[in-house]
């Protein structure tokens, strides 16, 4: 059967200009997904309820299962891809318990860079309830985000390295930083993270989850295997 | 070396999760893949007179019973689920046929329309003729023990269906192919994928691959449904020869796949005037949906829970789960023994209220203690720390001074004390004989077995046993990916048994590696003496002993025990109640992986508040009315309270490095804990979701048999009503109020 032929749609994804010729009511979810091969953008509900498909449009925080693509043509749109793995809150999830199974947390550190770079917890607990997550009780979550505050306070005051241009040019419009966090982050000051998730303890053997130190995230040895499978398709669907 | 077990290393999947590029079943693809979908039953049960196909077929291949080239069952315990219906539906979302498309948008316009000669379905479990399994457990003799009774304390407790609600939908990539097939997907047990698979296509078992993707989330929700769905993805691509990608959207996931199993637990417990249970008699009755799954196994461990961690020398446990013609139920974290764990907590909470005695002392009072004997003969070693929990948790949340400043607000306080048996029940390890095997590689091993990371953290938790059993360091361990063709068969990831059962497995593989090795190291070892790869068989501890005729003998290898204090306020014009706060000790044996260990416990403690007060399935003709995120309502961050987690470690003397489960405890004293806090209210709440309509509808406590009444008068007036009393004045108040009938018809229009 002979497809349609669509005008192209144009929009910036993660700093690159993308034209895709697609159906103008098509999910903005699924032009990530299917035509970018951005499979990093989640697909938990398609109703706007979960936010495992939270990207930055422009600036906020939207579900691409809820925006149709001719409703984002010439917007900016930033994915979990677009942090590049370089971003400190990416450091904090996987390192202080903000993620487990895995597929929330996309949208959820997403969601959690739109907040800006200080969210107090009222702020966090209001700028996440549209992302469901059924795994941490979102306590790993607001501990990751905390010692991601924290580490970042430090590093603005003691850092003298330049951000470099690409990464302050980003789609938020905000700057963000160019490298891995240090490895000796430092610890979390008194009454950081607040006390309402004050550090818990241990009978009989020493704790330490939350001391606010975010370790670098290291891929280099040890991950985990890859399923020997197929490939995500290739961008030229259109 | 710097050990690694009790440290917070980094997570082994860490990096992937948090940059999107682990790779999850929906973002594998291959060259000329077809979609699929399922065409499923809309009636609860009747024989289907004809099935008509009112679309353009061109393209598309169509699989019905027909087809099937094996045999045509999901096979798991009883044989009785088809993987797809022949002459008759037995629930309304029972598959029927499958489409497969290369095109979705025609994928999903292809009308189908079944007729039916509909049947009378069964929609009451109290009224189901078909038990599927029933279970007793008796010690004593619980004439004796009423005997001996000062009060008799009677109660009934419900609970309803939960859905799983994985964020990742379920499902499966089959590829045809090497003359057989291989399935990639979002599941927690590859090998029962994979003997269902090899039992529908009759093919012999090198032929199939099973392999996990990164799956999202699971909670029992992917541990027998996913061999349905790799089933119909498997016919289908083998009837057209191309790799086929069946995904659930959110509802289809929701109304067609296993749910917690309803309840109705009975409790008649005989006490002392100060304290004492002497004698208790529960009976427990679940819906296990249309089709048998995993309910005789879930009954069990519900049964073997429904005691609470309390000691009582007369016991007697009725259980029985039967058919409804609803969707089946299934495996979901606590698999059991939270029905009957609510039920038992909820009910010492109204012994303490009948007797006038304090909760906390009535919990001491009669708690299990080492040396204690359960219900089913079993002597509790020296980890059996139900006391410690108790205070910890009791201490450190200021329950008693809460309890008394709070009288006559609207806060309260509640309290729950609880355990859980890790790994299977009884001899199911024995019989499972789960394998795991670890090899040699040149730069350190890599661990082989079929145990799935399903977010709980089992690559990390695995691969730091090993790490230290071997004195490498963490990071010279790898995790393969669990594959059938690659990795022995280490058992389902369920029954809190990863960590303990297969983690204990790994420890001994490389205990003996170790001892090979000698002074070398992995390449010098390879190099002179060639591959090396060590596998062992799971061997029971000494003296654990199990009959399952009589249901005697050592139920569980090693229990957890955990006690949850909940605070919660009520708002008095909307008659919601909100948890404010969370104190919960949970003795887990040993944390491996500190926060992973916390992160089951945040995470189950959340869950268990939406169990305890959102989640509600609303069933209209046996089928799901509110299967979507809109109405179906799981917790948020703004739903969820601080959590103050105290982890209590007693060492199991057979666990690796005395680990103990910890994924489902957690859930398990959630519900008993918010509803005792609402009935430090008042209100009499004896079911859960506790809805603000049910809370609304809740008489006040202390109108009817709560009070101290002495033996005799009470069973008179019991026997004079036929039942317990308390069952006598619900029967004369409607069941709902006409907000809560309001509620259900908005969900029905």
């Amino acid at each position: 059967m002979k497809r349609p032929a669509f005008r192209p749609i144009v929009l910036t994804v993660n700093g690159a200009r993308t034209a895709v010729r697609v159906p103008p009511m098509k999910r903005l979810l699924d032009v990530l997904r299917e035509d970018c091969s951005l499979t990093g953008t989640k697909e938990g509900c398609g109703e706007g309820e979960c936010g495992a498909c939270t990207v930055i449009l422009d600036g906020r925080a939207v579900n691409a299962c809820l925006i149709p693509i001719g409703q984002a043509a010439g917007a900016r749109v930033t994915t979990i891809e677009g942090l590049k793995g370089r971003h400190r809150l990416q450091a904090a999830f996987a390192n202080l318990g903000g993620a487990q199974c895995g597929i929330c947390t996309p949208g959820m550190i997403l969601a959690a860079v739109a907040l800006g770079p200080r969210p107090t917890l009222a702020q966090v607990r209001t700028g996440l309830a549209g992302n469901i997550c059924r795994c941490t009780g979102y306590e790993g979550i607001y501990r990751a985000i905390a010692a991601a505050r924290t580490a970042r306070s430090r590093k603005a005051a003691a850092s003298s390295q330049k951000l470099d241009a690409r990464s302050r040019t980003s789609a938020e419009g905000r700057k963000q930083p160019k490298s891995r966090l240090p490895a000796e982050a430092p610890r979390a000051k008194a009454g950081v993270p607040s006390p309402e998730s004050r550090p818990s303890t241990v009978l009989g053997a020493a704790l330490s989850v939350s001391k606010g130190r975010v370790p670098p995230l290291d891929r280099a040895r040890g991950g985990p295997e890859r399923v020997e499978g197929p490939k995500a398709p290739s961008r030229s669907r259109s | 070396m710097i050990r690694s077990v009790g440290r917070n290393v980094s997570r082994k999947d860490g990096a992937e999760k948090v940059d999107g590029t682990a790779r999850y079943v929906d973002d594998l693809s291959r060259p000329g893949m077809l979609h699929a979908r399922t065409i499923r039953s809309t009636i609860p049960c009747g024989d289907i007179a004809r099935v008509r196909l009112d679309f353009d077929t061109t393209g598309f291949t169509i699989v019905g019973a027909g087809d099937i080239p094996g045999r045509n069952l999901v096979s798991l315990i009883l044989e009785d689920q088809p993987c797809l219906a022949e002459a008759r539906v037995r629930h309304a979302a029972e598959p029927v046929l499958l489409l497969a498309h290369e095109d979705r948008e025609r994928l999903i316009g292809a009308a189908v329309t079944i007729d039916y000669r509909p049947h009378t379905p069964v929609f009451d479990p109290a009224q189901s003729p078909t038990v599927f399994k029933s279970v007793t457990i008796a010690r004593g003799d619980l004439d004796e023990g009423f005997r001996r009774a000062d009060v008799i304390v009677e109660g009934e407790y419900r609970t309803g269906h939960q859905e799983h609600l994985y964020i990742e939908p379920n499902g499966m990539l089959a590829v045809p192919e090497h003359g057989g097939v291989t399935v990639y997907g979002s599941l927690q047990c590859p090998y029962y994928v994979h003997k269902a698979l090899c039992v529908l296509l009759g093919l012999p078992a090198d032929r199939v691959r099973v392999v996990q993707a990164e799956t999202g989330g699971g909670f029992g929700g992917k541990e027998e449904y996913p061999s349905m769905i790799a089933g119909h993805a498997c016919l289908l691509a083998l009837k057209s020869g191309r790799p086929v990608k069946l995904i659930y959207d959110r509802t289809e996931d929701m109304l067609a796949t296993t749910k917690r199993h309803p309840s109705v637990v009975r409790h008649r417990t005989g006490v002392t005037r100060d304290g004492r249970l002497v004698a208790m008699d529960i009976d427990v009755l679940m819906d296990g949906g249309a089709y048998c799954t995993l309910s005789p196994v879930v009954l069990s461990r519900g049964c073997l829970h429904a005691t609470g961690p309390y000691r009582c020398d007369h016991v007697r446990v009725n259980g029985r789960v039967v058919m409804t013609n609803t969707p089946p139920n299934g495996a979901f974290r606590g698999f059991g023994a939270p029905q009957t764990l609510f039920a038992a907590d909820v009910h010492m909470e109204r012994i303490a209220e009948t007797l006038g005695i304090d909760p906390v002392r009535i919990r001491e009072i009669n708690a299990l203690r080492p040396g204690d004997t359960t219900a089913t003969g079993q002597v509790l070693g020296p980890d059996a720390a139900a006391l410690d929990v108790l205070r910890a948790a009791v201490s450190r949340s200021d329950f008693r001074r809460k309890r008394r400043a709070w009288r006559g607000t609207h806060k309260g306080i509640g309290l729950s004390l609880f355990f859980h048996g890790a790994g299977f029940t009884g001899s199911g390890e024995v019989k499972l004989q789960s394998k795991a095997s670890l090899e040699l590689t040149p730069t350190g091993v890599r661990v082989l077995a079929a145990s799935t990371d399903i977010g709980q953290g089992q690559r990390t938790v695995h691969a730091q046993i090993v790490a230290d059993a071997l004195g490498l360091p963490y990071d010279a361990v790898v995790v393969a990916a669990p594959d059938t063709a690659a990795v022995p068969d280490s058992g389902p990831t369920v029954a809190s048994r990863t960590t303990m059962v297969v983690g204990g497995l790994l420890k001994r593989c490389a205990e003996e590696m170790r001892e090979r090795l000698g002074r070398l190291t992995p390449k010098a070892y390879l190099k002179t003496h060639g591959p090396l790869v060590i596998t062992k068989a799971y061997e029971p501890p000494p003296g654990l002993v199990w009959d399952d005729d009589t249901y005697r003998g050592s139920a569980y290898g090693a229990y957890g025990w955990a006690c949850d204090c909940i605070e919660v306020e009520h708002d008095p014009v909307t008659s919601e109640v909100r948890p404010t706060r969370v104190t919960t000790a949970q003795e887990i044996g040993k944390a491996i992986f500190p926060l992973g260990a916390r992160g089951q416990i945040e995470g189950g403690t959340a869950q268990g508040l939406g169990y305890a007060l959102l989640e509600e399935v609303v069933l209209r003709d046996g089928a799901m009315a509110n299967a979507q995120l809109t109405n179906y309502i799981v917790p948020t961050t703004l739903d969820t309270p601080p959590m103050d987690v105290v982890l209590v470690e007693k060492p199991y003397a057979h666990g690796p490095y005395g680990a103990k489960g910890v994924g489902e405890m957690p859930f398990d004293g959630v519900a008993p804990a918010v509803v005792n806090a609402i009935r430090s209210l008042g209100f009499d709440v004896r079911d859960v979701p506790a809805t603000p309509e049910r809370i609304m509808e809740a008489p006040p406590i202390g109108t009817g048999d709560s009070r101290l009444r002495p033996v005799a008068e009470r069973r008179a007036s019991a026997r004079q009503a036929g039942l317990g009393i308390r069952e006598a004045r619900r029967t004369k108040r409607p069941r709902t109020t006409p907000s809560a009938r309001a509620r259900r018809k908005a969900v029905r229009s």
